[in-house]
């Protein structure tokens, strides 16, 4: 019941990722793809954490810890930078 | 027996609960018509399906390890936190930027002031003055629009 499961959440979140990086391509303005980006990274650590659940290791935990950091604080910094023109004043 | 039989049901619906929140999210951000309705699927639907991955994830090496996990819920709590901020930060830029809305979205105007939307100068706070000390005040020159 797990496996299927987990291959049932992996194809989800993978369909997911797609259309993230269609919208990330045709994303009209600058906004859209900064939305998209945000997002990517989002479902990124859901698939670690799913690669982490089929290893049945818990290695990349710090991995994903980290991807969700660097994560917001870029989101942050281009969102000043296209609200502000400038990142720190 | 029966305690692992359940704990494997409830797993599997949190794995697929968070699969299909993440997919719902993602769906939204690619069929809505603005940018300010494709900013509500990520910061909810996806926010609430990492939750849920995460939490099964928790639950699964707490019982097969047979140890308290408490680093996804770290993760988790820090998504939590950060989701609405991003939300916010985004919205304020494409109000800034002036994008592209449909009539449907556009809130009444005084709900936002001229200066969140970009439509004036920043204000600027009142400067502090001594108490009895009072100088003569200098006109500021009015800057060019």
């Amino acid at each position: 019941m797990l496996d299927t499961a987990l291959m049932i959440s992996l194809m989800l979140i993978v369909l997911a990722m797609a259309m993230n990086i269609y919208r990330l391509a045709i994303g009209p303005d600058i906004p859209d793809r900064l939305l998209a980006l945000d997002t990517l990274y989002v479902n990124s650590i859901a698939l670690i954490v799913l690669l982490g659940l089929w290893l049945n290791t818990k290695t990349y935990f710090e991995a994903a810890m980290l991807i969700a950091m660097l994560g917001f604080v870029s989101t942050m910094a281009i969102c000043r930078y296209l609200l502000r023109g400038d990142i720190i004043e | 027996m029966t305690f692992f039989v359940i704990a494997e049901g409830v797993i599997a619906f949190l794995l697929v609960a968070g699969g299909i929140f993440a997919f719902t999210g993602s769906l939204g951000m690619l069929q809505f018509k603005d940018f300010f309705m494709r900013l509500h699927g990520p910061t909810k639907g996806t926010t609430l399906g990492i939750g849920c991955v995460l939490i099964a994830s928790m639950l699964y090496f707490t019982i097969t390890q047979r140890e308290f996990h408490v680093q996804e819920l770290l993760i988790t709590l820090f998504l939590f936190i950060s989701a609405p901020v991003t939300g916010h930060m985004l919205a304020k830029t494409g109000l800034h930027m002036h994008l592209r809305f449909i009539t449907g979205t556009r809130g009444s105007t005084p709900e936002f002031r001229d200066e969140d939307v970009g439509q004036s100068r920043v204000a600027r706070p009142a400067k502090a003055r001594h108490p009895w000390k009072t100088r003569r005040q200098r006109k500021r020159p009015v800057l060019p629009r």
